[in-house]
This record gives structure tokens, sequence and C-alpha cells, in this order.
């Protein structure tokens, strides 16, 4: 791996990270890189939202107020 | 569950309650299947083990679960039964892992880092927006705008939790194959929520 990440690789490790392990040199080298990054902190987030989304969908507690 | 129920053992349904959840079952066995009649057919199946059941709820919400539950089952049959045939086609005879990713390159500047206009943005309160129904008719079209095969494989992992070894098992493509497509999956998500729900929310 890239000493440096750049976006690209960040976000394809941050959809990884729910298929795998991380090693311990990519979780550091996300840490690094989100630290200094508002966009990549905020696709975290979001593929959290989707993670919630869908467990939502799962369960059926998608219908929202009618 | 009111003293009565209890008493009667009586499931929590009505008409009115029927209705709504096998609404919400079609809209969940349509986004997996893309086949309405084969979605149809599963919900009604699932409906009808459910009412046969002689299983006591705690109420709506444990029953709908409990029909979810079913109808998830149902849809994880049917699609490892089917997932090679559906999915081979589509999976095969594709130029790699690098053509998969190629149509998100255009959210990233030169050296990979996002473009100002793509960048993504904070997301107020995306809790709320859970209980919005016109959330999750957006939701539905930006599952729909997912090519097919992407959106299967996504599908298969989030919506019928099946682990991703098996998922590329069953679809005869390497674990790496598999890992880019559920990536694909999650950027083309949350770039069309981002552009469809989000961005207008944060007005």
């Amino acid at each position: 791996m890239k000493m440096m990440m750049n976006c690209k690789d960040v976000t394809r490790l941050m959809s990884e990270r729910y298929e795998r392990t991380l090693s311990l040199r990519e979780r550091m080298s996300l840490q690094v890189h989100t630290a200094m990054c508002v966009g990549c902190t905020n696709y975290g987030k979001h593929l959290e939202v989707l993670r919630k989304a869908t467990a939502r969908l799962r369960e059926g507690n998608a219908g929202g107020e009618k | 569950m009111t003293h009565a129920d209890a008493q009667a053992g009586s499931p929590p349904w009505d008409d009115a309650t029927i209705a709504a959840i096998r609404r919400d079952m079609l809209r969940f066995a349509r986004m997996q299947l893309r086949d309405g009649g084969a979605a149809e057919d599963m919900v009604q199946e699932a409906l009808m083990a459910a009412m046969s059941s002689a299983k006591r709820f705690e109420g709506r919400a444990a029953f709908k679960t409990w029909m979810f539950a079913i109808l998830r089952n149902k849809i994880v049959d049917h699609i490892r039964a089917s997932s090679r045939e559906i999915c081979a086609s589509a999976l095969i005879g594709r130029a790699g892992e690098d053509a998969e990713l190629e149509d998100f390159d255009v959210l990233f500047d030169r050296r990979g880092f996002w473009n100002p206009d793509d960048r993504p943005a904070t997301w107020s309160d995306p809790e709320a927006s859970f209980e919005q129904a016109a959330f999750w008719a957006v939701f539905d079209i930006c599952m729909n705008n997912l090519p097919e095969h992407i959106a299967r494989v996504y599908t298969m992992r989030e919506f019928l939790e099946l682990e991703t070894a098996e998922i590329c098992a069953r679809l005869g493509i390497t674990s790496s194959n598999c890992f880019v497509i559920l990536h694909r999956a999650r950027l083309g998500l949350r770039e069309c929520l981002e552009n469809r729900w989000f961005q207008g929310e944060a007005r």
C-alpha cells in the first residue's frame, strides 16, 4: 500500500472494513487521513447511515410516518 | 397486547395491519428480486405461513418483525437456488475491478482526492429521515439506480446478511471482486442519497 492514501483509496478501505479485518497499518492510515479530510470523515459516517438504513429495511421498520 | 388478545391468543392483525405490512414486505422483496411476480409470490407465501402459525406475538411490531424474518429466509432460499444463473452472465465477462469503478472516477481529481463539488457533505439528523416515508421512497429509487448485479450482491450482504465468503462462492467470483462490487454499491447509494435527499434537506 502507498504511504499516503488518497480519498479514492480511503473510501475503498472504509467499505472493506465491513467485510474483513483491516491490518493495523491500514487502520492507522485511515485515521491519519480522516483526521485531515472532512469529506472522508463524512463518507465514513454516511456508510454507517447506510448500515442503519438497511438494518431498518431488514427488520421491516422502514415504513415511515403514515 | 390487550388482555382480551392474550386470552384468545388472537394475532394482532386486522385488514389494515396486514395491508400495511404486505406493502412494506413487497417493497423489501422487490428490492432484492427485481421481479414483481416473484416478489408477490414470496410475500404471499410468507404472509400465509405467518398467519397460519399459532405463534403468539407481543403486539404488531413483533408480528411484523417475525414476518420479515420469514420473508428474508424465503428470499435467501430463492437466491441460493438461483443466484448462479441470474448473476453469472452479468458478472462474467466484465473487464475487471478497475472498469467496475470507472464511472466513479469523476468524483475524484487526478490525484484521487474529492472534487470540491462531490465531497461528501454533512448529513443533518439521518435518524429523523428514517421516520419519513418520503425518505424510503428515495432510498428505493437509489437502490434501483444501481446496476442489477451490483444491487444483488449488496442486498445479499446487507439485507439478507449473508457472509461475503458465501456470496462470492455462490456467484463464483473472487472475494476482491466482491469487495469492489460492495464498495461500488455503497459509493453509488451514498451519492444518490446525498443528491436526492440530504442535499435538499439541508436548505
